[in-house]
């Protein structure tokens, strides 16, 4: 099917069985709410769809339907994930599982409707208030909008945190050809009931309640809770990195790029091969956890890399902790909404790196 | 003559009173003379009475009573500050035969949870709202609510609420009374047992009313803050009689279903 990277994202979120979609319109990702509304899939699955009055209520409105061990999803973009920071923050303290699309478009501030990926550090490094982290998957084609949100959910719920799938406003828009994902049934409650015992679904008879909170007053406890957080995070950090390498076996110098950016990357590397450079691509698609190993390891045998983003250089900065001096990290970027051609990147490499 | 041992006062044929078996028996953090405690126990004795037990979710607020949770023996979540209608909808759209009410206060509902208390009553979540309100924010020490009443002391209005600088006191139930959406608003409060009475009423009405999707129910409590109004319990219980019950007028604001019977 062709489609639209935010549409992908409503198709297989009914695919994979959610339960729940809370949204507020915002450019460049409204259609994942419009195309959800389009499918009625209260109709089919049984999938609720509602429009909320904010993203703050959105947000809040994941963390009662995860509660409830139900798999509920939000979509925005920039300001509206903004909003959002003290929900998710919520969540990773309540220990809940949700999924967030941000479909970046520029900032600061209202900034522009135009691509961006300039909130990589919000997602990154933890937007809200608290020690945590935040798996992030970062999809570079339409068909990823809709394996990565799968994914997403996975991931939420096998550790039990909020999942973001960032993409920017060029991914959300662009039409590419997509394989929608294979229909898992949602689950009954008697499932949810098993799998997720901590869920709010109403106390059984003789049984302790189940308490959503992420409320300790007692530091021991509380230091009990974050070191629980901290060792799900090495768990995710060893067992969840996701990358895709393209053309880096022999070669000389790494484009490390997401998204969009990776895309024009691609295109940079075979104008860079038929130059006679050996250049390569590093895209990582698990932007948290980072591929650190990958990009050490690239370190021992290459002349030097370079971040390409949308952005004053924000993923840059992991590229050169990983590195860690081994070799020149250079960084190349364009903001406010404007996506740099292969041959504006490439000469970029060539600039900075080559010469 | 034989004397008396305590199992024989002890025992069934006695009992006089008996605590619901909703309510846990930890000891509840609330100060002395907080209308909390009370309300939780009519929450408890309606849970209990309406065998809704298995089937009730609750939303802590933010504020004294966020640790709600630890004294009715149900499943809850524990909500961001002002957030619990937005949690409380997700729930009930996914959960639509359960039981789900929020316990909100008054800078939970009235300030910065406004939004998501509106636009839950308007879209008529069939939800019940508890709505505790004494007019100060207690559990940060006694600063002024939206619910402050004009010329009263706070810590952030040392000389009294001013309407030219804070505006004046908030009657949210009066305002979503006006919503499609909501069903029953009610003013009630716990300071006399006849007035628990009426509450208890009041509350019990509101849990069935959610049972018939007829839109969201909501039930104020004007209650009490002694430590925050620098009173004596009895004191503020005087104190609310005389000064806040001419600002929140008890009794029902709106009824659709008693009105649709007659």
């Amino acid at each position: 099917m062709l489609m639209k990277g935010n549409e992908a994202i409503a198709h297989a979120a009914i695919r994979c069985g959610c339960d729940g979609y809370f949204g507020y319109p915002i450019t460049p990702q409204s259609e994942v709410m419009e195309t959800l509304m389009e499918l009625e899939p209260w109709n089919t699955t049984g999938m609720v769809v509602l429009q909320a009055e904010s993203e703050v209520a959105s947000i809040n409105m994941v963390y009662g339907a995860a509660g409830c061990g139900k798999k509920a999803m939000t979509s925005s973009s920039s300001p509206g994930v903004s909003l959002m920071q003290e929900g998710i923050s919520y969540m990773a303290g309540a220990e809940l599982p949700g999924v967030i699309v941000n479909v970046m478009r520029g900032g600061p501030g209202l900034g522009t409707i135009q691509p961006s990926q300039a909130d990589y550090f919000q997602a990154v490094k933890g937007g809200g208030h608290g020690d945590y982290k935040m798996p992030t998957l970062a999809p570079a084609s339409v068909q990823e909008m809709a394996d990565l949100t799968v994914l997403a959910f996975d991931l939420a719920f096998k550790y039990l945190t909020p999942t973001m799938l960032l993409a920017d406003g060029i991914i959300g828009q662009m039409m590419e050809k997509v394989v929608l994902p294979p229909y898992q049934p949602r689950l009954t409650e008697d499932e949810m009931r098993a799998k997720y015992p901590w869920a709010t679904l109403g106390k059984p008879h003789g049984k302790k309640p189940n308490h959503i909170t992420s409320l300790e007053l007692l530091s021991e406890d509380m230091e009990k809770l974050n070191k629980r957080l901290q060792a799900r995070y090495r768990t995710l950090e060893k067992e969840e990195v996701r990358f895709e390498e393209i053309a880096c076996e022999d070669a000389d110098y790494v484009f490390v790029a997401f998204g969009i950016s990776a895309r024009v990357c691609q295109k940079a590397v075979e104008i860079a091969r038929s130059e006679g450079i050996k250049a390569g691509l590093l895209r990582p698609i698990t932007l948290y956890p980072f591929p650190v190993e990958k990009i050490k390891e690239l370190s021992n045998r290459v002349k030097g890399f370079i971040s390409v983003e949308l952005s004053a250089g924000q993923m840059v900065e992991d590229v050169r902790l990983a590195v860690n001096g081994k070799v020149p990290v250079e960084f190349y970027g364009r903001m406010g909404g404007i996506v740099p051609s292969p041959n504006e990147v490439f000469n970029a490499l060539k600039d900075k790196l080559i010469q | 003559m034989n004397s008396m041992n305590v199992t024989d006062i002890v025992n069934p044929i006695n009992l006089v009173y008996k605590k619901n078996s909703v309510l846990t028996d930890l000891p509840m953090h609330y100060c002395p003379g907080c209308s909390h405690g009370v309300v939780h126990k009519l929450l408890g004795d309606i849970i209990e009475e309406l065998d809704i037990q298995e089937q009730t979710i609750g939303v802590a607020p933010v504020g004294c009573a966020v640790f709600a949770y630890k004294y009715l023996d149900i499943d809850w979540q524990q909500a961001a500050h002002g957030r619990a209608p937005a949690l409380a909808t997700a729930i009930k759209r996914l959960l639509p035969d359960r039981y789900v009410f929020t316990y909100q206060g008054d800078g939970d509902l009235a300030a910065i949870g406004t939004a998501e208390t509106l636009h839950a009553c308007n879209r008529g979540e069939n939800i019940v709202i508890i709505y505790i309100n004494n007019g100060i924010y207690g559990m940060t020490g006694g600063q002024m609510a939206p619910t402050t009443l004009l010329g009263m002391k706070s810590t952030t209005t040392p000389k009294g609420r001013m309407y030219e600088r804070d505006g004046n006191p908030l009657d949210m139930p009066k305002l979503l009374a006006q919503l499609d959406g909501v069903c029953y608003v009610t003013r009630q409060a716990v300071h006399t047992v006849g007035a628990v009475k009426k509450c208890r009423r009041a509350i019990k009405k509101a849990f069935e009313y959610s049972a018939l999707n007829k839109g969201t129910s909501i039930v104020e409590v004007v209650s009490t803050c002694n430590s925050g109004w620098k009173l004596t319990p009895d004191g503020a219980n005087k104190w609310m009689v005389e000064n806040m019950f001419s600002q929140y007028p008890l009794g029902d604001i709106k009824d659709t279903i008693q009105a649709e019977k007659k």
